[in-house]
Order: C-alpha cells, then structure tokens, then sequence
C-alpha cells in the first residue's frame, strides 16, 4: 500500500515522541486540513539545546512518520544545528518518499523552525 | 508494505468492493474453455470461430437480462470508462447539428466529467448539476437547465463513493418531454440493484463486469434501439460496427455468467448486503464518537458505509487497517495521486476536515458478519490512537 518504505512504515505504526508540552518554549504550526496535512511541533529548550521535542500531527502516514523523524532527528540538537535539518534530510533519513509526498506531507523541518523561531521570538521581548 | 503483501487468505478482508469484486467461482469456470479450448475469433467462419461467437451472443441476452434490454440494444466495451465515453462521445456526435448543450451533475465519475471538459474545450456547453448533502439531484435543477440546444443529459445510476441512488424515472420523464437522449452511467447499481432499462425509460446505460463477481476488461454499453451513435474506434465490423475490435470472449463469456447470476440471488444479496451495511453503520456509530454517515439514509447502495472521522485523516486509517489485513478505501486528499480531496465530497458541502477523515468501507456478496465484527474491534483503537496524534481533537 502507498509505496512506503520501511523505515516510513515503522516511524508511522510507533511514532516517537507525540504529544504537547505545557509549558513549551516554543510552538510551531504548519499546514491545514484543507491540504491534508497539519503538524504542531512544541520544544523545551535548554542551554541553548533542544531538551524536548514533541509533536502532533493529522495527516497521511507520511506526515505522520515525517514528525517522528523530525523529532528524533532534533532531540538534544542545539537550535543552530536544528535549524539546519532539512525537508530533505528528513526524507532521505526516511529512505525516501513517494514523490507525491515530497511537498505537501514534507514539512516536519519547517514546523520545527516555527518553533524554534517561536522560542527565539520570545526570548527575545 | 509491497514487500509483506499477507498472503494467508484467511485473515483478508476485503471491504473495498466498490474498487473491485472477488470473480464468482461460476464465472472464472465458465470463462476457462474460452481461454485453453475455444480460443477462436468470433469474425472467423471455422468451427473454432462459429464456436466463440455464440458464446458471445448467448452472453449477450445474459447481459441484457439484468437490465431488461434486448440482446441486440447491448455493446461490449473493455471497461466501465469505455463505456461511457463512446456513450457520450458517441452520442453527441451523432447529434450534431440538433444541438450542442449536455446536462450532467457535479458527483459523475471522472470517466464522463472528463470527456465533459474536452468537450467544453471543443465547442459543447456543459451544465452541470449539483446536489443536497446527502448527494441526491433535484430534478428540478435539471429541468431548469434545459434549451434549445440541448441534446443530452448524463446522470449517474449510483455514486461510486457515498452510494446514493438517483431518481432516474423522474430525469428520464423530463428527457422524454423535452426530447432529449438519457444517458446514465450504472457502473456502480448494475447487478447490485433492480435496473430495468425500459420501465426507467433510459436511452443509454453503462455498466461493467468487475463490479458484479465477473472479471475486469469487459463491460458495456445499452444503447436503445433506434438510437443513434458513432462509434469512437474505428476498424472492423464487430460489434455492428460501433465498437471495433476483437472481442474479449472469455470476458465477455464471464460477464454474461456474472450477470445471471446477479440477476438470480439480487433480492436475496440486497438482503444480505444490507444487513451487513446495517450492523456496520450502527456498530461505528456506537462504538465511536464524531463520525458521520454520509450520502442517503435510504437512497443508498446495500454495500456502502461511507463515514466520516473527525479529527484525523483518511489515509492514516486505511494504512492500519491494512496492517490488520483489512482493505478500504477513502475520499481524503491524501490518497488520491492527483492530492485533491474527492469532488462528490466537496459537492454535498462536507468540511475539508470531514472529506479528509472519510472512509468507504464497499461491502459485498463475500462478505460475513464475522468480518463486520472483525472490523467493529480493530476500527476504534486505531480511531483513538490517531486522535490522541492530531492537533485538532477535542474531546
């Protein structure tokens, strides 16, 4: 079904790190119901590094193992080197999606960013 | 998932009825000769040939018994689209110069709202209308539309997704009056429920193999006689000419098999089916908060339960089911190639949220109650897990 590889399927049948935060330092939102695909990344942060990262996420199963990815990939990142994870690493680490997936379900780095934009934001008033 | 396709029958469970249907074991034997022993061309004047194409006749009054046609008002196509292109394309052009305005409705399968735009592009006005929420025409809307200039009108039988049934009596009595071709497309009513092409008063009818327990590449065309029609491939005379090419004889041999046999046990399918349908509709909506049904209440395919889920996202849930073996399908945007969410879900105004959270469980004849009850247990975990993900839940 879907085309998925393997690593996509497993990251979509056990999801890491779903939820919220309370107390989150930052909160990125992408997407909308109307293309298919809306994730919500909340993030902890802590001596200058992500401490905690979690997600939640209504969309395909793409979507669903790209936040997973993208949660585990930026866990224990500092912010500099969360905010240089790409779409595309994602994917690559996610041994690839099908190509109708690549833009609309592939945004997991981008609601990271949010977040940490978000923190930063904050920090900064 | 290629990889671990579940190959123990067993544990299958097949609920996408309205993609495809298992081959009844009657159909597939009778088909079997057609391959491996009387392999001829029914245009040929041996044996072999003379052996074939009375096989084709004799599927041919088959085919035209489910519908309450005669054997010579039926055409063989290689599939429900083709059907309704030489229907449509056929149609019109054999009308040129009565008129260029056809009616049709915004819920048609892509396989007439796609010849419709070409022919938008080439000089045909379309009109095209919609439906209530619950996917049902008004036939006054249809009334409302007609000109001068219109030639024909296109309604389908039965919607392919949320199941409704349209009132084709009362569009064909509005035809009638004013003169106007009645096309319908019955892919997905033909063998599932009563049709009957003269009390109807339908002037063309499409309907396909594959969606009554017979095989894939042959379906066809009613077309009334005394109906004019241009063929839309051109070649030899099979067919009478308006349709050319060999024919699919073991296809077309199933097909009149499957049609026979749809034709003897439908009141008792329809039964069955919709028992089945029951139970499932009631079982989700006890079982799960924040679906709805959608399509007709009544007016509806004995085999279809079309819900929505709130809160989370079609493909999702037929990717776990299909972990548990069990196939459907859905209306969302995400599992579609063209990533558009269904336009029969957008036409009875559901919410994009509610199209994306759609799924069509299409039961049928195979189906069992113990499947139902399989379904009833694996779907509301998998509902609630995918809640406890999404952004959007409230409880």
């Amino acid at each position: 079904m879907a085309a998925y590889s393997k690593k996509v399927m497993e990251h979509f049948m056990n999801p890491r790190n779903v939820g919220e935060i309370k107390d989150a330092d930052g909160i990125g939102e992408i997407g909308n119901p109307v293309c298919g695909d809306m994730m919500s990344f909340y993030i902890k942060v802590k001596d200058n590094k992500l401490e905690d990262v979690k997600f939640k996420t209504f969309g395909c199963g793409a979507a669903i193992a790209v936040s997973s990815m993208v949660s585990e990939a930026a866990k224990g990142k500092t912010l500099d080197e969360a905010l240089r994870i790409t779409n595309k690493d994602i994917a690559k680490k996610l041994g690839g999606l099908p190509k109708n997936k690549l833009h609309c379900s592939n945004l997991g780095a981008d609601a990271l960013h949010k977040a940490i934009k978000d923190y930063l934001d904050k920090k900064g008033k | 998932m290629n990889s671990k396709i579940r190959k123990d029958n067993k544990k299958r469970i097949f609920f996408d009825n309205a993609s495809a249907t298992r081959i009844d074991d009657r159909v597939f034997k009778e088909m079997e000769s057609y391959f491996r022993e009387n392999y001829g061309n029914p245009s040929s004047l041996h044996d072999f040939g003379e052996l074939a194409k009375s096989a084709v006749e004799s599927a041919r009054k088959k085919v035209a018994n489910l519908i309450g046609a005669s054997a010579e008002e039926i055409y063989f196509t290689s599939c429900g689209t083709e059907s309704n292109n030489l229907a449509l394309w056929g149609l019109v052009r054999a009308l040129k110069g009565k008129g260029n305005h056809i009616i049709s409705s915004v819920i048609e399968h892509y396989s007439v709202l796609n010849p419709l735009k070409e022919m938008k592009k080439n000089g045909w006005n379309i009109s095209l209308v919609p439906v209530d929420e619950c996917g049902l025409i008004n036939t006054k809307d249809i009334e409302n539309e007609i000109t001068d200039s219109t030639i024909l009108i296109s309604i389908m039988h039965a919607n392919n997704e949320i199941g409704t049934i349209q009132k084709l009596k009362e569009i064909s009595l509005i035809a009638k009056k004013n003169n106007i071709i009645f096309h319908s497309d019955g892919v997905a009513a033909a063998g599932i429920i009563p049709v009957n092409v003269r009390e109807l008063g339908i002037d063309a009818y499409s309907f396909s193999a594959q969606q009554l327990h017979g095989p894939k590449g042959v379906a066809a065309l009613f077309i009334k006689k005394g109906t004019r029609i241009k063929p839309i491939f051109l070649g030899g005379t099979q067919e009478k000419g308006r349709r050319a090419g060999t024919e699919n004889v073991p296809g077309i041999v199933g097909f009149g098999k499957a049609c026979e046999l749809a034709k003897i046990k439908m009141e008792d399918n329809i039964k069955y089916i919709s028992k089945l349908r029951d139970n499932l509709i009631n079982g989700i909506i006890n079982k799960v908060k924040n679906v709805k049904l959608n399509g007709h209440a009544t007016d509806r395919l004995p085999g279809n339960v079309h819900i929505s889920f709130k809160y989370i996202e079609g493909e999702s849930i037929l990717l776990m089911l299909n972990m548990e073996g069990i196939a459907a399908a859905s209306g969302s945007s995400c599992t579609s190639q063209a990533l558009k969410s269904s336009h029969v879900l957008n036409a009875i105004g559901l919410s994009p949220t509610m199209a994306q959270g759609s799924v069509l469980f299409s039961l049928g004849k195979y189906n069992t109650v113990e499947e139902v009850s399989r379904l009833l247990e694996v779907l509301p975990p998998i509902v609630k897990r995918l809640r406890e993900m999404s952004p959007i839940y409230k409880e």
